[in-house]
């Protein structure tokens, strides 16, 4: 897992006010996007593994939690498309279960990290003074643990469990918002359109939310997108310890940590899915790499 | 230099003791008494009254938070509840192996992250590029200790090439180090890659190219110099997480590091093992990230007098 360097890769905010221009610029920005094949590819992904979670039920073919003491261990067959595991379970309607777990855990925590990081790290950065050194130090604070370890702590004090985890995840989803929402407030406050519009007399927050927001949006997704993936790593981080999402719920580090015991005579429990894990994550990188890309070219293609 | 080298130290003080203070009042956050949950329900009245008081949560968190810190300039972090040892002597016996296990990952991770960066980067937009872009996509997108798993099917189960888990040849480290690497080796790749595109669009590098020195002298002095900074400046970040991150490499592997330890208290519920280890932990990756603030000075003479 890796920790992008907040700021060092994220796109500018847009230069341009909101004006006439916007439906013509977002229909550029389509247009780019899917010109981008691996964007594409990435969010095919993403959807893919959402529409999965949400039609779990009917997409799977057994009941997940449905043990048969007879068919356990068994290799991918025709019956048990990715085989079954230590207890029986087929390993196919456990993944498509699981997906529930990682993505919901991961939109919790990237959500809550995307509200009030962004939120403090706004209002830190348009009132500045001492509001902006306090809420700055104490991001500072969260970003000295290595992440895992912040979150291995509060977990560990709070209790596993699926809530838990959102909880341990988003802590270390705020600061990097904060800083990325800060950031850009103290770079468009200065221009002439937010200037003008105090001058007009409009109140402050009306400025922050007509003015600033929209500009700072695509930073966020961006933000957003690659932070899924990360969380996506940490939920999966936490469940392999034993840490995050309690059996009997299928979640896919789970499963892969119960799987470690067979690893000679049936390594498909162990391996399978970390496959899902890889794939949603690269889904979530590709999409955000390719956002990025549209929205600032130069950061990873040459001009 | 000097005065620099003292503002950056001041820095991390206060940092330092509010990483202690979080240890220290995660602590309060365990629903119920932990003294209670340690013992477990068996345990006798008196017998968790003086478990309270050995972990020192009969004082009020800010006296324990004092003690914690006067406590560490001394070198004490504390005893452990199930090794019945100081947990300084304990991550005296594990902290040189998680740091063998990063030397040796952080080595992978220069030798070959930063040169398929500069691969790609000298041919932006080739096949070559490609490739590299999306491999290192992927190995971003791996878990760590899902790879180390696979690793170990493929080389130890099926190959028998390399020792399954455990510690003491260079063939047991092999195997934890590649796997630890990987993720860092494409983060690295990456940032080698933009960075270096960005300095080359630097008027410097033309102005350079237009005084006719050597295309070699140009991308070894002028470019590489300056894209240093943000490179040096992530692996640090990389180094500190995984000399305070090799939890999951380090279970997986059965390697008897810090991250192996970190695993072992939380779950005997060796809540002053785990802040000790925490704290050290926590000092580690601050102290790393310290080192590559101020090598900015060596690689940026404008860094020394701002």
């Amino acid at each position: 897992m890796s920790l992008p360097e907040p700021g060092s890769s994220a796109p500018s905010p847009q230069a341009s006010a909101p004006s006439g221009g916007a439906h013509e610029a977002r229909r550029k920005a389509l247009r780019r996007f899917f010109g981008n094949k691996l964007g594409v590819a990435g969010a095919v992904i993403v959807v893919g593994f959402i529409l999965m979670a949400i039609f779990a039920p009917y997409l799977a073919p057994f009941d997940p939690a449905e043990q048969s003491l007879l068919n356990r261990r068994q290799a991918p067959n025709a019956t048990y498309w990715l085989g079954t595991d230590e207890f029986g379970r087929d390993i196919l309607s456990r993944i498509i279960y699981g997906a529930r777990v990682s993505l919901g855990v991961a939109l919790g925590s990237v959500g809550i990290g995307l509200i009030v990081g962004s939120t403090a790290g706004a209002i830190a950065g348009y009132v500045g003074g001492a509001v902006d050194t306090l809420v700055m130090r104490v991001m500072d604070l969260l970003l000295a643990f290595p992440y895992l370890l912040l979150a291995i702590v509060i977990v560990s004090a709070l209790g596993p469990g699926m809530t838990n985890t959102i909880i341990a995840i988003a802590v270390w989803t705020v600061p990097a918002f904060a800083r990325v929402a800060r950031s850009a407030v103290l770079q468009i406050k200065e221009r002439d359109f937010v200037v003008a519009a105090l001058a007009l007399g409009a109140k402050e927050q009306r400025v922050m939310r007509v003015h600033l927001l929209p500009n700072f949006g695509a930073t966020l997704v961006v933000y957003a997108s690659l932070y899924l993936a990360y969380a996506i790593l940490m939920e999966s981080a936490l469940s392999f310890l034993g840490l995050g999402v309690q059996p009997p719920r299928a979640s896919w580090a789970g499963m892969i940590s119960n799987g470690r015991n067979y690893l000679t005579a049936a390594p498909h429990i162990a391996t399978i899915p970390g496959v899902a894990i890889a794939l949603a994550v690269l889904g979530f990188n590709l999409l955000g790499d390719a956002i990025r890309d549209v929205y600032d070219p130069r950061a990873t293609r040459d001009g | 230099m000097f005065s620099y080298l003292i503002r950056r130290i001041l820095i991390a003080v206060p940092l330092l003791l509010g990483v202690v203070f979080i240890v220290i009042a995660s602590f309060d956050l365990v629903p119920g008494d932990p003294a209670a949950l340690i013992l477990g329900e068996f345990a006798t009245e008196s017998a968790v009254a003086e478990l309270r008081a050995e972990l020192g949560l009969d004082r009020p968190l800010l006296v324990r938070y004092a003690d914690t810190v006067v406590n560490l300039l001394q070198g004490d972090l504390g005893r452990s509840l199930t090794e019945r040892r100081p947990v300084a002597v304990i991550l005296g016996e594990t902290f040189p192996l998680t740091a063998q296990l990063a030397g040796a990952a952080i080595a992978l991770v220069l030798l070959v992250g930063i040169p398929l960066g500069l691969i790609a980067a000298m041919r932006p937009g080739s096949w070559i590029d490609n490739v590299i872009r999306v491999v290192s996509l992927a190995g971003l997108s791996m878990p760590v200790f899902w790879t180390g798993l696979v690793f170990m099917v493929i080389f130890s189960v099926n190959l028998g090439i390399t020792p399954v888990s455990g510690t003491g040849t260079w063939r047991h480290l092999i195997l934890p180090s590649v796997t630890l690497a990987l993720p860092s080796i494409a983060v690295i790749a990456r940032m080698t890659r933009s960075t270096v595109l960005e300095v080359l669009r630097e008027d410097f590098i033309r102005t350079a190219r237009a005084k006719g020195i050597s295309e070699r002298s140009v991308l070894v002095k002028h470019m590489l110099r300056n894209a240093m900074i943000p490179i040096v400046t992530v692996l640090g970040l990389q180094l500190g997480q995984m000399l305070g991150g090799a939890v999951l490499t380090e279970t997986v592997f059965a390697w008897p590091g810090v991250g192996r330890l970190t695993v072992f208290a939380i779950f005997n519920r060796d809540y002053p093992l785990m802040q000790g280890v925490v704290m050290v932990l926590a000092m580690v990756y601050v102290g790393v990230n310290l080192l590559v603030d101020l090598s900015y000075g060596l690689f940026d003479p404008r860094v020394r007098y701002a």
